[in-house]
């Protein structure tokens, strides 16, 4: 079975291409990218001004099975990742059991076999139960597939714990990924601390809780040696840091969300529990630093931190309710509109969603090398369309750009080859 | 002229014009609570429930008084504070007050946004008695129409608000409703319980309050919450009343004729003395009437017309 | 829809014999003035009440206590009028228990108006008895209701409107008889 995509722009920042060329599926993998390639017994996919891209990763996801089945599954989060234009992901450790071990994490490998639709690489907890008193068994759950370890959803609190956890994750070349929140600043904040949460009168969350913690992991970093990977940064203080960091050689990454990238508190003010999200949504200033960060290199990668929540979560005052957004579905369209707006490039986009990402996490993914497995995203970038929740595969609906129209949507997914999804809705 | 919005969820909602149409109505409204009679006939048919997920004497007393003043129908809900977390959600039990033919709720919760949710989750009007830290229109206006009436106008007074800015509804909502009248706004506190950027509201920030009430029209004092001490915001009752109690000294540092505002509960000999609280200045007993004049206007504004 | 006016039912000097008259009437009925006091209906029925206390003082050479009435708290209609009526303050600074009350308005019409003032008056006391004075009696009552005291007599149809102005809010006394067109 051949699949010819004809006339595409195929950007593949890592093969350095750019350009008007045809890509050639043949059983699973990608065997030509060349101008006009002619198969006659390939089925064809005219990609005409399309951005046809290799599959974009998503490193930070909340898939919440096994335990949390009610907010999402396996089956729901992937297939979620494949309309919203992601071919492989990873799942955060925060399941009920949590994934400390290398049973949880082959339970999850093998559901994902069963009924996920992209490709799922487990994260596993660095300390047991992710209490952050003793590190799990890190070499077991690599054994078992997990290609990072992270305690995400709570930071790694004690400096020792997560100073063992850098040191004896590099032995395995082992990112450890780490939420950053002091909890004695952060503890009962609700929102970014700033002008509008004096003026909205919500707790406020200071840049400080997760400056202290960036800091903290950039001293332990360059003590171990290890790989520290910062989670959603969120400040420009953070990012500075980190900018400093890397100019010192330390071995640091980050990421940051599609929400961060583009939102900031001021719309916390109509208590739309939806915009509660760690970390909060930050100021005006953060953002265009964020946004400078992912032009400069100085964060690696796009990630959603994909938080689906069952809607009684969110159906509450906004001190009752969960942190959280659900981001999969949406992810490319809001990034885009940074492109739209001329503060990104397309090659710099997908690179952020492509490579880079999978350079984090070490694994072979993020390019259309001829050879390598076809996971493809096509992306129409002038299509406009609604954040329409209601038709979310994602079992969380909850995002603050409901409503919302943005320009430039994925509109093919394949994985492995196979067309998982295409226009929004999932081929079974 | 009549009030905008459906809601009254917060002063930063309002035009100066609404707060002058508020204002203005309560003054026939107070007449009506001076003479024999307290009662005229306009909202008779009309249902007020109260609801509140807050302890309150005053302010629950003060709707409830009001309400029935204007023939209004009115009931107390008791909601007790432990089960804000557990039992019926928030959305249920609005739901069931709503089908009960209720026509508008005075809601108090101690989570920020509460009133506005609950706005969205309702026809019934609703008037916000009070959400976390965020706003506490009522009381902003009774303090309003309290100044207004002794001063005759709010135009560019000096206010200084002293304690705890950081988790005061009364003190948002008096800020958002004096600089829509151009006053010169001061607060004054110890610097853990000073928002941050509060100078961005509009208003300048003090630590020393013999400087923060310098020449000052009106000192609103608030309500220390004894609890703020035990999460180390500041050391001691003791310390905080040495450093920001009002004692007849800083009335004599503000101009000669200057108010003195509490919105009550006070603790005497904790952020206001006693000799203050009962002083030729003080306006505190009058706030209380005020208020229930205050809510009668806007009773009659929102739901005389409908 | 246009406002034109039809015909001119009074004008300043018309307006003042009647007012003039209807002194004289309540002096006669009432036997004097002690224990009258008059009180207007806000807005109109306020200047006028004062123009009458001040012939009657004229007159009778004593003064006599005038008050005005804001009865938007006791209407029955607040849901007709549109957008919130004001309410301004009732200023009726004496006690009007045992008082023979004068009560004065523009214009009678349905009796709605002065229903609610009947309400307003005894929730501030017990007077004696209560009288009323209109500048015009239009016809059209919806109440049993009737004037002691009237100006002039004017039968309209439902579809014209009498419109009264006095000179302290006008800032010229004539009563016009307009009528709405729809075109």
């Amino acid at each position: 079975m051949k699949l010819l995509i004809k006339n595409g722009r195929v950007v593949d920042p890592e093969n350095k291409i750019d350009e008007v060329r045809d890509v050639l599926v043949e059983d699973g993998y990608i065997i030509d990218v060349a101008a006009n390639i002619v198969a006659d017994d390939a089925k064809i996919i005219e990609a005409s001004n399309h951005l046809v891209c290799p599959g974009f990763i998503d490193i930070h996801v909340h898939l919440r099975e096994p335990g949390e089945e009610y907010k999402e599954t396996i089956a729901t989060g992937t297939r979620a990742a494949a309309v919203g234009g992601f071919t492989s992901v990873c799942c955060m450790p925060n399941t009920r059991p949590v994934m400390d071990t290398a049973a949880v994490a082959n339970f999850v490998k093998e559901r994902a076999l069963r009924s996920g639709v992209v490709n799922v690489y487990p994260i596993g907890a660095v300390t047991k139960g992710q209490a952050g008193q003793e590190l799990s068994e890190i070499a077991h759950l690599i054994a078992a597939g997990c290609v990072a370890i992270s305690d995400d959803g709570e930071p790694v609190r004690k400096a020792g714990i997560m100073r063992n956890a850098l040191e004896y994750a590099k032995m395995f070349d082992m990112p450890v990924l780490s939420h950053c929140e002091d909890t004695s600043l952060s503890e009962n904040g609700q929102m970014s601390e700033g002008y509008y949460s004096t003026f909205y009168g919500l707790k406020g969350i200071p840049a400080a809780a997760e400056d202290v913690i960036v800091a903290r992991d950039i001293l332990l970093s360059k003590l171990t040696g290890g790989h520290i990977h910062i989670c959603h940064i969120s400040t420009k203080s953070s990012v500075e840091l980190v900018r400093e960091a890397k100019n010192e050689g330390v071995n640091i990454t980050a990421e940051v969300t599609p929400h961060h990238l583009t939102l900031t508190d001021e719309i916390v003010g109509t208590y739309d529990t939806d915009t509660k999200v760690f970390p909060p949504l930050r100021s005006s200033e953060d953002v265009a630093e964020l946004i400078k960060a992912i032009n400069d290199g100085t964060i690696d990668c796009i990630a959603t931190d994909h938080a689906p929540h069952h809607f009684e979560s969110k159906d509450c005052e906004y001190d009752l309710a969960a942190f959280g957004i659900s981001g999969l579905e949406t992810a490319i369209p809001v990034v885009m509109s940074l492109v739209n707006n001329g503060e990104l490039s397309i090659e710099q986009m997908v690179s952020l969603f492509t490579y880079k990402a999978a350079q984090i996490v070490g694994i072979d993914k993020g390019n259309l090398s001829i050879g390598s497995s076809a996971d493809i995203t096509i992306i129409d970038p002038d299509l406009e369309k609604e954040v329409e929740v209601k038709n979310f595969y994602s079992k969380g609906k909850n995002t603050p750009f409901k409503g919302q129209i943005f320009k430039g949507w994925p509109v093919l997914t394949l994985v492995n080859g196979k067309i998982i999804a295409s226009n929004g809705e999932i081929l079974e | 002229m009549e009030l905008a919005k459906k809601d009254l969820l917060g002063i930063k909602e309002l035009s100066k014009e609404e707060i002058d149409l508020i204002l203005d109505t309560a003054i026939p409204m107070k007449d009506v609570t001076t003479r024999d009679i307290k009662k005229v006939p306009t909202l008779r048919g009309k249902a007020l429930a109260t609801v509140f997920y807050e302890n309150s004497t005053r302010t629950r007393t003060s709707f409830e008084i009001a309400g029935k003043y204007l023939s209004a129908d009115v009931v107390n809900l008791n909601v007790p504070t432990s089960s804000v977390q557990k039992g019926e959600s928030l959305r249920d039990t609005i739901k069931n007050i709503e089908m009960m033919g209720f026509d508008v709720v005075a809601f108090r919760h101690s989570m920020s946004g509460s009133a506005h949710y609950v706005a969205k989750n309702t026809d019934m009007k609703v008037i916000n008695a009070g959400d976390g830290a965020n706003e506490h229109p009522t009381q902003a206006l009774l303090d309003l129409y309290s100044i207004r009436e002794k001063k005759g106008s709010l135009e560019n007074l000096k206010v200084t608000i002293v304690g705890d800015i950081l988790h005061s509804r009364v003190a948002r909502s008096n800020i958002y409703g004096l600089t829509k009248y151009g006053c010169e706004i001061r607060v004054v506190g110890p610097a853990t319980l000073i928002p941050p950027e509060v100078e961005r509201l509009g208003v300048k920030s003090y630590y020393s309050l013999s400087e923060a009430v310098r020449d000052v029209d009106v000192i609103n004092i608030l309500r220390i919450q004894k609890e703020r001490q035990n999460v180390g915001l500041f050391p001691s009752l003791d310390e905080y009343s040495d450093l920001y109690m009002i004692s007849p000294e800083h009335v004599k540092l503000a101009k000669d004729d200057v108010l003195i505002l509490h919105p009550g509960p006070m603790n005497r000999g904790v952020e206001i003395s006693s000799e203050v609280a009962d002083g030729i200045n003080s306006l505190i007993v009058e706030q209380v009437q005020n208020g229930v004049a205050i809510r009668m206007a806007l009773l009659f504004l929102m739901l005389g017309g409908i | 829809m246009r406002i034109v006016e039809k015909h001119k039912v009074m004008d300043d000097m018309g307006m003042k014999r009647a007012l003039t008259r209807i002194a004289h009437e309540i002096i006669e009925k009432n036997k004097g003035v002690e224990n009258v006091v008059i009180i207007g209906i806000r807005r109109r029925g306020g200047p006028l009440a004062d123009r009458l206390g001040e012939i009657i003082r004229n007159i009778e050479g004593v003064d006599i206590p005038v008050g005005i009435l804001d009865i938007t708290l006791y209407r029955d209609d607040l849901t007709t009028l549109g957008p919130n009526p004001q309410v301004h303050r009732t200023e009726v600074n004496f006690n009007i228990n045992d008082k023979v009350i004068v009560l004065v308005d523009d214009v009678l019409y349905t009796g709605r108006t002065v229903r609610a003032a009947l309400d307003a008056l005894i929730d501030i006391g017990r007077p004696r008895s209560i009288q009323l004075a209109v500048l015009v009696d239009r016809g059209h009552r919806e109440l049993p209701i009737k004037a002691d005291y009237i100006g002039k007599n004017t039968p309209t149809s439902k579809s014209e409107i009498i419109t009264v102005k006095v000179e302290e809010i006008d800032g010229k006394d004539e009563v016009l008889i307009e009528e709405k067109l729809n075109e």
